[in-house]
């Protein structure tokens, strides 16, 4: 039976939050840094990069914030047989609550018939939460924090789109993450890094989008086709020319992440789910023996 | 870079031209969504000295108060403008609001304004939260906190060298409506062949 100290969890998940809020994670950063240099000498776009650098830099050290926007705080915990997830969800609203105290997170919901902010970034369905179990002997936390722009741009299609001449396949599905990341602009806080579903349905193809917002940037799709597409679809987006906060530039996508559900017969969603630059996950690993991992 | 001191009046406002870097210092408030509805349905007369001749950032910031009861800005980015397009052209020229500094650019109706009534948008980076919270040197009131919350209350700030470019101007110059021709072009490429 598994079992962990309450008050240390509790502790552990607030570290967990302050990571993902202030310190951005290596992969991201590096990927960053490279499109910086691919930005010409002088050029605005070279200089937003800059900014943004020295700003993720400020954030780590002072342990504050890299954007105010705090986000939606999604976590997806895999959890070994026996582990209660009432428990773990209670830890976790505690952890969200000390977290506003200590100015890590902004209190961030909102009763959406009232207006009323709860204060505390703890309402109905805020944080999210998503367990699994799994066979492994212990328990991994993965938090995600994205703000209200980047998912205000992202978006659903489902196929054949008549307008865009996209039809039922990869070429089709190819079409509409163009017109997305178009009319997507600056207003997610480009350059982002896109998360995408194909097939399943409205709910499940859109969790398939996030879920890919998981993946490291630097891995491989193991499925050959959707590599190559991922590939191709990073190539072609960056031509559009919109740039770091659509100032213009040579980067205006950092990485697209695709991942697939099978479908009814009758339907083919297409989820595009569009993180910003300040692209906030950290996870960490509590064994059975009490200690614990962050990455 | 060009350095603005608030108040500001609209002739020097009307000299700003789009891709001008700007360091702005002095008194300005924050309003975004939940303010804006609240302006729009009321026309408060108590926002005309905190407005007229000064600028509105579009930002919901984290915030931490002191024992004393004073308040500080801990990460303070702007969010995305767009939304209080129906409204604030509409605003501008009833306070005389001088500019409005957010992130992703306005559309039409607010450009349109922006040459009317003498006013230009200020893009700040997005995301750069940490870095514009340290230009924050005070928080010289809070209006609304309970009724709307932290992140959508009017927060009255002084701002020391404050960064921003001007990516709308009152001569009808906008540099997102440039970038999105293009980039239309593009896409149209890459859709259609």
């Amino acid at each position: 039976m598994f079992q962990y100290d309450e008050k240390v969890l509790k502790d552990q998940l607030l570290e967990l939050i302050r990571l993902a809020a202030t310190d951005l994670p290596k992969d991201v950063v590096d990927s960053i840094q490279a499109a910086q240099q691919n930005e010409d000498e002088g050029s605005p776009a070279r200089s937003v990069f800059g900014m943004i650098l020295k700003n993720i830099e400020l954030a780590r050290v002072e342990s504050t914030p890299i954007c105010q926007d705090t986000g939606t705080n999604i976590y997806l915990v895999h959890i070994p047989e026996g582990v209660g997830m009432r428990k773990l969800t209670a830890l976790i609203h505690a952890a969200t609550s000390e977290a506003v105290d200590k100015s890590y997170l902004r209190p961030n919901a909102v009763d959406s018939i009232t207006g009323k902010n709860s204060g505390n970034n703890i309402g109905e369905g805020q944080p999210f939460i998503h367990f699994e179990e799994w066979d492994n002997d212990y328990i991994e936390f993965k938090l995600m924090l994205k703000g209200g722009g980047c998912e205000n741009v992202s978006t659903q299609y489902k196929l054949p789109d008549v307008g865009l001449g996209a039809g039922r396949d990869l070429d089709g599905v190819y079409k509409v993450i163009v017109d997305a990341v178009n009319a997507a602009q600056g207003l997610g806080c480009a350059p982002g890094v896109l998360g995408i579903g194909i097939g399943g349905d409205r709910t499940s193809s859109h969790l398939t989008a996030k879920s890919q917002l998981f993946r490291k940037m630097t891995d491989t799709n193991l499925n050959s086709d959707l590599a190559k597409m991922e590939s191709n679809l990073l190539t072609d987006l960056n031509k559009l020319g919109v740039g770091p906060m659509g100032f213009g530039g040579n980067t205006t996508i950092l990485g697209v992440k695709m991942g697939t559900m099978h479908r009814l017969p009758a339907s083919f969603f297409v989820s595009i789910s569009y993180m910003c630059w300040a692209y906030r996950r950290h996870s960490m690993i509590l064994k059975s023996s009490g200690e614990v991992s962050y990455d | 870079m060009i350095k603005l001191q608030l108040p500001i009046l609209e002739a020097a406002i009307r000299e700003l031209k789009m891709g001008d870097e700007v360091a702005i210092s002095g008194l300005m408030v924050t309003a975004r969504d939940a303010a804006h509805k609240y302006i729009h349905e009321n026309w408060p007369d108590w926002l005309n000295p905190i407005m007229e001749n000064s600028m509105i950032y579009h930002c919901g910031p984290v915030v931490k108060q002191h024992e004393d009861g004073s308040w500080s800005f801990v990460a303070a980015g702007p969010t995305t403008s767009i939304r209080e397009e129906p409204y604030e052209a509409a605003v501008m020229e009833h306070y005389k609001v001088r500019a409005v500094i957010g992130k992703g650019g306005m559309g039409e109706k607010t450009l349109a304004g922006l040459a009317k009534s003498g006013g230009v948008y200020l893009h700040a980076i997005g995301g750069m939260a940490a870095s514009l919270a340290k230009s924050v040197v005070r928080v010289h009131d809070v209006y609304m906190l309970d009724e709307l919350g932290v992140p959508e209350a009017f927060w009255h700030i002084e701002v020391k060298d404050f960064p921003a470019v001007v990516t709308m101007d009152s001569h009808g110059g906008s540099l997102h409506k440039s970038i999105k021709a293009k980039s239309d072009e593009v896409a149209k490429k890459l859709i259609f062949g």
